[in-house]
């Protein structure tokens, strides 16, 4: 794995005994103590994640704001300095570049936070677009990323910095936050479907803000994590995750992230004409949650049938450790969406029974 | 990582045990380590056959499954049952409670095949 990106985490997590894959070109841990033992403190207590391998994008100058109106899918004119924004970034087709948060910083300056195998592509994007009063920068090597995750997140941070935590609301954030005496922007955003929070901050940084949070929350509980757990709890909260349930021939309409998705706000963006198309035809795919009727558990790529009739794929399955379910989410065709339509998953060439459920699988209460 | 020299190996990180002209047929501690937490276990009933080199089940981590790969070729002749519901025994146990299947071999001979502990260690620091 020589060739290789890594975090400033990397050392510490090594020493530490963490299991390393290759995501995205980055070397980073699939898991810690195990995978349904993280989750598990995510539920119920709290976790730590290093995820300082996404992508920070500066876009910044006179129109940015009009700008982002025309690249984006969520209506940005929406927001407000401190406020951040889950949106989509299409083709003219309609099929995704990514899926992306948008933080407001001041009137003319925004950060867009990519995923991190997309990092060199959006920019790419997003800078062949901009007008020349509009600076793009691409900062991923400023910024390292943790997320800390979960129902004692807010006690287990409360404890590094002044700030007052329960008035950054979800979806909000403040910057500068000072967190064990690190400046860093702090947001209440996560992608695991528990409260929690969203720290930037500067990449050389971020081992003694890791060390001081994995202190802090000890009595807690807190565990650290890795991306193993990271993708079970985003696929209960039935969170997508660009590569699997969202791609350049995937429409954001398909993959059920349509709250993201303005088409009656008032700039054009791109995009706009074929989502819009689609939603008048009607949406031709949905993305639906699959529980196996049968034994065994649906992976990414297995493909769904319907009266013997193929009628999709899997985008993501495992076994829910939260509910102890084989679950899938699958992408179908729209005449098999329906809640209680029996389908089947070919696993490795059998066909196994499942039906079509709610979604998400995981809703915190 | 635990090797135990009672037993002999398959390059897929299967173990084989044999007892009276029967072998035992289960996945290594480096295997259950790389998995990670088991989940699901699949495996043949007993009275079929399974060829050597050839699927004869799966095991299903949380984030990947794994096909197993019969060291021998022979008639299943046991199956352990307990895996259905605490497939985590894998982890906890992989020698021992984690026993997957019992063959009763076509050819006893192709045990002197598979892979020695020493071997077999050799192989999982390369890999």
């Amino acid at each position: 794995m020589g060739d290789l990106k890594r975090t400033p985490l990397y050392d510490i997590y090594k020493k530490m005994g963490a299991k390393t894959i290759d995501f995205g070109g980055w070397e980073l841990p699939v898991q810690f103590s195990g995978i349904k033992e993280e989750h598990q403190a995510v539920r119920e207590r709290a976790g730590l994640f290093d995820v300082s391998h996404m992508g920070e994008i500066e876009v910044a100058g006179a129109g940015a704001e009009a700008f982002l109106q025309t690249l984006l899918t969520n209506d940005v004119s929406k927001l407000k300095p401190g406020d951040a924004q889950y949106t989509a970034m299409c083709y003219e087709d309609g099929g995704t570049v990514d899926d992306l948060i948008v933080y407001k910083k001041d009137a003319d300056r925004f950060l867009l936070v990519v995923n991190a195998a997309n990092t060199d592509k959006d920019f790419e994007w997003i800078r062949s677009h901009a007008p020349a009063a509009v600076a793009v920068k691409n900062a991923s090597n400023d910024y390292a990323q943790l997320a800390l995750q979960g129902p004692k997140a807010e006690a287990i941070l409360q404890k590094l910095t002044e700030e007052r935590l329960e008035d950054i609301g979800f979806f909000k954030f403040k910057e500068p936050v000072a967190v064990a005496g690190v400046p860093a922007l702090v947001s209440r955003t996560g992608y695991t479907g528990e409260d929690g929070f969203e720290i930037y901050l500067p990449w050389a940084e971020a081992p003694k803000v890791w060390e001081a949070l994995l202190a802090a929350g000890k009595d807690d509980g807190l565990l650290p994590c890795g991306l193993g757990a990271r993708d079970t709890l985003r696929f209960e909260a039935k969170l997508p995750l660009y590569g699997q349930e969202l791609g350049p021939d995937i429409t954001p309409l398909e993959a059920g992230i349509g709250f993201a998705v303005k088409l009656d706000k008032a700039a054009d963006f791109i995009g706009k004409e074929a989502l819009a198309a689609q939603k008048a035809n009607g949406i031709p795919r949905k993305l639906v949650g699959l529980e196996m009727i049968d034994k065994g558990i649906p992976r990414a790529h297995y493909e769904v049938y319907k009266d013997g009739v193929k009628i999709g794929v899997v985008t993501t399955g495992t076994q829910s450790p939260t509910l102890k379910k084989n679950l899938g989410l699958a992408l179908v065709e729209r005449t098999a969406a329906a809640i209680g339509t029996e389908v089947e998953v070919d696993i490795r060439g059998k066909r196994k029974k499942a039906i079509v459920v709610k979604t998400p699988f995981y809703k915190r209460s | 990582m635990n090797v135990p020299k009672h037993l002999r190996y398959t390059e897929e990180h299967e173990w084989v045990k044999v007892e009276d002209n029967k072998v035992k047929i289960g996945i290594t501690d480096f295997a259950q380590d790389e998995l990670g937490d088991i989940v699901f276990v699949e495996l043949p009933e007993v009275g079929d056959e399974v060829t050597k080199d050839e699927p004869f089940g799966s095991v299903e981590s949380v984030k990947t499954v794994s096909e197993l790969y019969a060291p021998v070729s022979g008639k299943v002749v046991a199956v352990n049952e307990e895996l259905a519901d605490a497939p985590e025994l894998v982890n906890e146990s992989p020698y021992e409670k984690a026993w997957m299947i019992e063959v009763e071999p076509s050819d006893i001979s192709e045990v002197d095949t598979l892979l020695s502990p020493e071997d077999y260690e050799k192989h999982i620091q390369e890999d």
